[in-house]
């Protein structure tokens, strides 16, 4: 069973992020690392292969300036190799230009499941995955917490409000999993150095038959009007614990009228 | 293009309309213009009348969907209406599991983008312009839509207040989903409804929430304590739920829910940026933390420094006194 699994490769979270103040775009400079909410679904399609009895785990990324760094680190873990779509034209491209680019790209390697993270961790919007189905004309199921494959269906206990529902779908389907379903990997020594080596296909938007005026900033079709401070929150009194802390805890609920 | 007419994406739980809907429904009476509503499910004849009060005054009624999930047929029906030229200059969505799915498709279906993680909205030249939080709620970022085509919105939850305006009930209309055939091929075998003791999260007068700093999973088990002790609900930060201690639904923050409770207790968490954007703004905040310079300590009201395993327990016996 092949799996395709979609990616991105994000300015490290730890460091703080900024916009360019001429196109407003989230500045993408510098190392990207691959998105903590992706290794999830690494692993997951991993371990989706290992019990149909094989089959390849592709990642398919959407990245500035050729980057590799995130796709080396999920190749480690184990994927079989990678497509990487990285173009100029690409600047500003938002969450619907992404997910046809993706879907372009998802469609040259023919999957049978295609598996991403409920949403990325630096632009967050959330859409992209769905998008991505709908463009294929494949079902969907978000949010999932368990994941199994049976024959050519897949099974998926999806997160809700009130818990969860069962819900099953024929293949090929998408479908986006949250942290915690499964426990990441850690890429072995071994894991890392045949990585270096794994193939990594690189596309241009000419390559995937896309007009350039569906993706990038035009494609947008969505403007920054204003960029502008928070109104920030004032820090309140800070109290030691020496063994009654609690007691102002206690006072400040009683306060507030909640005790 | 003026805003005349602006579609709310009413889901039902628990036979009413959920708390969120209310509030874009709301929003949506202020931006001025016709309000109505799309709903999907058995229950749409049943909560008219609510929708009415609220100001909606055509309920779009998808029917029951026969299990199946509801991005697709939902978002058929939506750009049925817009190719038949009835449909809204303007969708809001709430931002739940299923209001994401649906504008996702429709975006796709009407070759529109999406905005999403939406905190405000106003009326702009030509459309309306959404307010969205980043870098961890430190900044604000205005947006709008440019081209022709109706504009899709996914708000946060607690965006707005839901008031009622007194209208008359609302009429409820047809609007069976097109086939939309392997897309739509998921389909709901069972529901699991987890035991919930005390409120829902997002809805909770009080959220008691734990991050790293409980140490590890089975620490949870004092949010939980301490949480149903307030009457409240429990909530976790990012990395606990990353860690596989809680769910997904637990967690608050940037990738998770917003909660503007009256007093929010947060234990052994940093206050990473991206956990404050989904707490920030709740009326009180507590913070037991016991490194003194965690973020955290920034935005609460009161802190306290200390070691989570201490207090807690200290607050929960404290709290079990006094009966």
């Amino acid at each position: 069973m092949n799996v395709v699994v979609c990616v991105k490769q994000i300015p490290d979270p730890a460091a703080p992020g900024a916009l360019d103040p001429g196109t407003k775009n989230l500045v993408r400079a510098g190392k990207l690392i691959l998105d903590d909410s992706d290794a999830y679904g690494v692993e997951m399609a991993l371990q989706l292969a290992d019990a149909a009895g094989g089959g390849e785990v592709t990642l398919v990324s959407m990245a500035p300036n050729g980057e590799t760094s995130g796709l080396r680190t999920a190749l480690a873990m184990g994927a079989a190799k990678a497509i990487l779509i990285s173009d100029e034209s690409l600047a500003g491209t938002d969450a619907l230009g992404t997910a046809k680019v993706l879907a372009a790209a998802i469609k040259r390697a023919e999957p049978d499941l295609i598996l991403a993270a409920t949403e990325s961790t630096d632009g967050y919007t959330g859409t992209t995955p769905v998008q991505v189905a709908e463009l294929l004309g494949l079902p969907s199921v978000t949010f999932a917490k368990k994941v199994e494959i049976t024959g050519d269906s897949v099974k998926v206990e999806r997160q809700t409000e009130a818990g969860f529902d069962e819900v099953e779908s024929p293949l090929p389907a998408v479908v986006t999993v949250t942290a915690g379903v499964v426990e990441p990997r850690y890429p072995s020594f071994k894991g890392i150095m045949a990585a270096k080596s794994k193939p990594v296909e690189t596309l241009t938007v000419a390559d995937l038959g896309l007009d350039a005026g569906q993706v990038g900033a035009a494609g947008a079709r969505q403007e920054v009007t204003d960029v502008a401070e928070a109104e920030a929150r004032s820090a309140g009194e800070i109290v030691v614990d020496e063994g009654d802390g609690y007691t102002r805890v206690i006072a400040f609920l009683e306060q507030l009228k909640v005790l | 293009m003026s805003v005349a007419k602006i579609w709310v994406l009413a889901e039902v739980a628990d036979g009413a309309p959920i708390t969120t809907s209310l509030e874009l429904i709301t929003a949506a009476r202020e931006l001025g213009g016709t309000v109505e509503a799309v709903a999907y499910g058995d229950a749409t004849a049943s909560v008219a009348a609510t929708l009415g009060e609220y100001g909606v005054t055509t309920v779009h009624d998808v029917g029951d969907l026969a299990g199946s999930l509801p991005g697709s047929p939902v978002a058929a029906t939506i750009a049925a209406a817009v190719a038949a030229g009835s449909g809204p200059d303007a969708i809001l969505f709430p931002a739940t599991y299923d209001g994401r799915d649906i504008a996702g498709r429709l975006s796709v279906k009407l070759d529109r983008p999406v905005l999403t993680n939406v905190v405000d909205l106003s009326a702009g030249d030509g459309g309306l312009v959404s307010q969205h939080a980043i870098f961890g709620g430190s900044q604000m970022l205005s947006a709008k839509f440019t081209g022709e085509g109706p504009q899709i919105f996914v708000v946060r939850a607690k965006s707005f207040a839901a008031e009622p305006s007194g209208g008359a009930p609302a009429a409820v209309v047809a609007a069976p989903a097109p086939d939309t055939g392997a897309a739509n091929a998921a389909k709901i075998v069972a529901r699991h409804v987890e035991e919930r003791s005390g409120p829902k999260l997002d809805e909770a007068n009080v959220v008691v929430s734990g991050g790293r700093g409980l140490g590890e999973k089975d620490q949870y088990a004092l949010i939980e304590e301490l949480a149903g002790l307030l009457k409240g609900a429990a909530g976790a930060s990012r990395a606990i739920v990353d860690a596989g201690w809680v769910p997904y639904s637990h967690q608050v923050g940037q990738t998770g829910k917003t909660v503007k409770p009256t007093v929010y207790v947060a234990c052994g968490i940093s206050g990473a940026t991206q956990h404050l954007v989904g707490m920030k703004n709740s009326k009180n905040i507590v913070a037991i933390n016991k490194d003194q310079d965690a973020p955290i300590f920034s935005v609460a009201d009161l802190g306290i420094v200390g070691d989570v395993h201490k207090v807690l327990p200290q607050l929960i016996e404290a709290l079990k006194a006094r009966g």
